[in-house]
C-alpha cells in the first residue's frame, strides 16, 4: 500500500469551551489530505482557518476529536512515540528558547534529545549558523537576540535534527524581507538536497506559498476548499489574461480588431512621448504572437509588454467570496 | 538502547536544570545564596522554638524538629521544582511543546530536571545540618551515623519524592498557574502529616491513620534513625511512650514499608501522569499559555 508522508481521513477537531464561555468551535471539519514524500506542501488560509490546529495534531501535540491522521504511515493517536523520531516543528512569531543559554547551547541541547552524537550535532549547528548568517551570534545568550535572530535560531533547531518530515507553522511571520528570504531559500535548498524529506508549511502569505510550494491546500473555517499545484489552482479562476503594451504611436489600430479571443481593447495616446498605451484581454496566450506581428508589421516598436496573471488571492476570493483580511 | 537514550535524556535534562538554576548569576553569589537561603529558612523555625522553650536547643525533640525541617527541603524543593519546570517551560520559555514532541520519555526529562534540584537541595540540607550540629548542638554524631540505612533511605526517599513530583507534573499539564498553589498544598499536607517538625502522635487519631500510609512519614523516620540513632532511641524511650508513633517498628519494617509505599506511589504517579498527559493532549493544553 502506498505510504504518504501525511494522510488525514475525515479529520475533525472541535474545541469545547467550558460552560458559559461560548459555543464549541469546529477548528477542523472532516479534513482529507494526502501529502507525498518529497513534497513542499502548503496550507494557505487566513488567521483562525485551522492551519495550526492541523499541524498540532500532526505533530502529536493535540488529539483529533474524530477521524484519523497518519504521519509517515503512523497513527497520531497511538503511535505518537514513533512519529516523534521522524518529525520536528518550528512555529513562527514565538520567542521560544532558554534565554540564559547561548544560541549554540540551545541548539545543542535540543539535538541531544534526538539522539544525535554531540560532535556531529556541534558540526552541524556550526554549518547551519553559517548558512543563516548567525555565526557571530553562536555564543550570544538567547535573551540578547532580536526577534528575527531568534526565529532563525528556531528554524535551525527544527532542521538540525534532520527530520523526515518538518512542520513549519508560519516560519516567516513578522520577519523582515531579508530574514524571510534567507529562510525561504534555505527551505528550498534543503528539500533540493534531501528529496526524500517532506516539508509541510502553513502561511497566510500568498506570495510565499506561491513561491515555495509544490502543492497548496486552501483552508478556511476548518475545511479544505481546494488542493492542487499553485498553477492549477490559479487556472481554476479562469480569468482571461490581461495584457498591457506600450508601443510607438500606432497608425493602424485594426490589428487588435477581428482577432478571435481578443477583447476589451483600450488605447491611450501619449503624444509627448510619442507612445500609445494599449490594454487588452485575451482568452488564449496564442493570440499574443498575432498581435505582436501586426504591430511590428506597421513599423511600430514595442517598448514593453506585460501580462497580468491571476494570483492565489484571486483563487481564495473566488472560493471564499472575500480576501484574507 | 532505549535505556541508554533515557539516561542520556536524564543527563541532558539535568544539564539544562543546572544551567537554569545556577546560570543566572556569578558562582560566588550563587554559592552564597545556596548557603544563606536554607539557613535563613531554618532559623525562623529555630527562633520560634527557642521563644517557646525559653532558649533550649539541647533536647532530643529539638534535634528531631531541626533534622526533620532540614530534610523537608527535599520534599518542598522537588515538588515545587517539578511543577515549576512544566509551568516555566510552557508559559515562560515556550519550549515545552518542543521538548514534548522530541523523541524522549517525558518522565525522564522531568526526573533529570528534578535530579539537579535534589543535588542543589542536598548542598542546602548539608549546610543546614552542619550549622545545626556546630552552632545549635543538634544531636548528629558522625561516628554513630548508620550509613547503610542512610544510603538506602535516601535512595528510596528520593525515588518516592521524584515520583510524587511526576504525578504533580501531570496535574500541572492540566492547570494554569494554579499548579504552584497545588504543589504548595500537597507539600503542606506532607509537612503537617509526615512528622516533619512534630511527631505524628501529636495529631488526632484519624490524621495519624493518614500519616501512617504516607511514604514521607517513613522516610523522615528512617533518615532520623540513620543520622541520629541515639537521639531517636531517647525520643522513643521518653516516659516509656511511643513518642514518634513509629517507635515500635524496627528499621527493617520501616524500610520495607518505605519501599512498598514508594512502589505503590510510583504506580499511582505514573498512572496519574499518563492520564493527565492524555487529557492534556485531548484538551490542547500542552502549549497552553495563561500567565505571561
Amino acid at each position: 500500500m502506498h505510504q504518504y508522508a501525511v494522510e488525514t481521513q475525515s479529520l475533525t477537531r472541535v474545541f469545547t469551551p467550558k460552560k458559559r464561555e461560548g459555543e464549541p468551535v469546529n477548528a477542523l471539519n472532516s479534513v482529507d489530505l494526502k501529502i507525498e514524500t518529497g513534497e513542499l506542501f502548503g496550507l494557505l488560509g487566513p488567521n483562525g482557518a485551522g492551519k495550526t490546529t492541523l499541524l498540532k495534531i500532526l505533530c502529536t501535540l493535540l488529539l483529533p476529536t474524530s477521524g484519523k491522521a497518519f504521519v509517515a504511515g503512523l497513527d497520531v493517536e497511538n503511535q505518537y512515540e514513533d512519529i516523534r523520531t521522524k518529525i520536528n516543528m518550528v512555529s513562527g512569531g514565538e520567542m521560544s528558547g532558554y534565554g540564559l543559554l547561548t544560541v549554540r547551547e540551545n541548539l545543542w541541547m535540543f539535538s541531544q534529545f534526538y539522539g544525535i552524537k554531540s560532535k556531529v550535532a556541534k558540526d552541524k549547528i556550526d554549518r547551519l549558523l553559517e548558512t543563516f548568517g548567525m555565526t557571530d551570534k553562536s555564543k550570544a545568550k538567547l535573551r540578547t537576540l532580536s526577534t528575527g535572530q531568534r526565529q532563525k535560531m528556531n528554524v535551525i533547531r527544527g532542521f538540525v535534527t534532520d527530520p523526515e518530515i518538518i512542520f513549519l507553522d508560519e516560519p516567516t511571520l513578522g520577519l523582515d524581507v531579508n530574514a524571510s528570504r534567507i529562510i525561504r531559500t534555505f527551505i528550498l535548498d534543503w528539500l533540493k538536497d534531501n528529496p526524500d524529506k517532506t516539508v509541510v508549511l502553513t502561511t497566510h502569505y500568498m506570495a510565499e506559498a506561491d513561491e515555495l510550494c509544490d502543492r497548496i491546500a486552501i483552508i478556511d473555517q476548518g475545511g479544505i476548499l481546494a488542493c492542487d499545484t499553485p498553477e492549477r489552482l490559479k487556472k481554476t479562476v479562469r480569468m482571461n489574461t490581461m495584457l498591457s503594451m506600450d508601443v510607438t504611436l500606432l497608425k493602424n489600430r485594426e490589428v487588435f480588431q477581428g482577432l478571435n479571443g481578443v477583447g476589451n481593447v483600450s488605447f491611450v495616446d501619449d503624444s509627448e512621448r510619442n507612445q500609445t498605451h494599449v490594454k487588452f484581454v485575451v482568452q488564449d496566450d496564442s493570440c499574443v504572437s498575432d498581435i505582436v506581428s501586426g504591430v511590428l508589421d506597421q513599423g511600430s516598436k514595442i517598448i514593453s509588454l506585460q501580462k497580468t496573471e491571476p494570483t492565489l488571492e484571486d483563487v481564495f476570493i473566488k472560493m471564499v467570496g472575500k480576501g484574507f483580511e | 538502547m532505549a535505556i541508554m537514550h533515557d539516561l542520556r535524556t536524564l543527563k541532558n535534562a539535568a544539564w539544562l536544570g543546572w544551567q537554569m538554576e545556577a546560570n543566572w548569576t556569578d558562582p560566588f553569589l550563587f554559592a552564597t545564596y545556596s548557603i544563606v537561603k536554607p539557613i535563613s529558612a531554618t532559623l525562623i523555625l529555630v527562633f520560634m522554638y527557642m521563644v517557646v522553650t525559653g532558649g533550649q536547643t539541647n533536647s532530643a525533640f529539638f534535634s528531631y524538629m531541626y533534622v526533620g525541617n532540614a530534610l523537608y527541603m527535599y520534599v518542598a524543593e522537588v515538588l515545587f521544582g517539578v511543577t515549576w519546570v512544566i509551568h516555566d517551560d510552557r508559559e515562560h520559555y515556550m519550549t515545552l511543546k518542543q521538548v514534548y514532541i522530541a523523541p524522549i520519555k517525558f518522565p525522564a526529562y522531568i526526573l533529570g530536571r528534578s535530579a539537579i534540584k535534589i543535588a542543589i537541595t542536598s548542598a542546602g540540607v548539608f549546610v543546614t545540618l552542619l550549622f545545626g550540629v556546630i552552632v545549635l548542638g543538634v544531636g548528629i554524631d558522625i561516628g554513630a551515623v548508620d550509613w547503610p540505612l542512610f544510603a538506602a533511605s535516601m535512595l528510596l526517599g528520593m525515588s518516592c519524592i521524584c515520583v510524587l513530583g511526576l504525578a504533580l507534573g501531570g496535574v500541572t499539564f492540566l492547570t494554569a498557574k494554579h499548579s504552584i498553589g497545588i504543589n504548595e498544598g500537597v507539600a503542606g499536607v506532607f509537612y503537617v502529616l509526615s512528622g516533619v517538625i512534630f511527631p505524628i502522635t501529636a495529631l488526632p487519631g484519624w490524621a495519624q491513620s493518614i500519616s501512617k500510609v504516607l511514604p514521607i512519614t517513613y522516610w523522615m523516620d528512617s533518615m532520623r534513625r540513620a543520622l541520629m540513632p541515639e537521639t531517636m532511641s531517647e525520643m522513643n524511650s521518653l516516659s516509656g511512650l511511643d513518642v514518634t508513633g513509629l517507635g515500635t517498628f524496627d528499621n527493617l519494617f520501616i524500610m520495607a514499608f518505605l519501599a512498598l509505599s514508594a512502589a505503590i506511589f510510583f504506580m499511582i504517579s505514573l498512572g496519574v501522569f499518563r492520564y493527565a498527559d492524555n487529557v492534556a493532549r485531548k484538551q490542547g493544553k500542552i502549549d497552553w499559555t495563561t500567565a505571561y
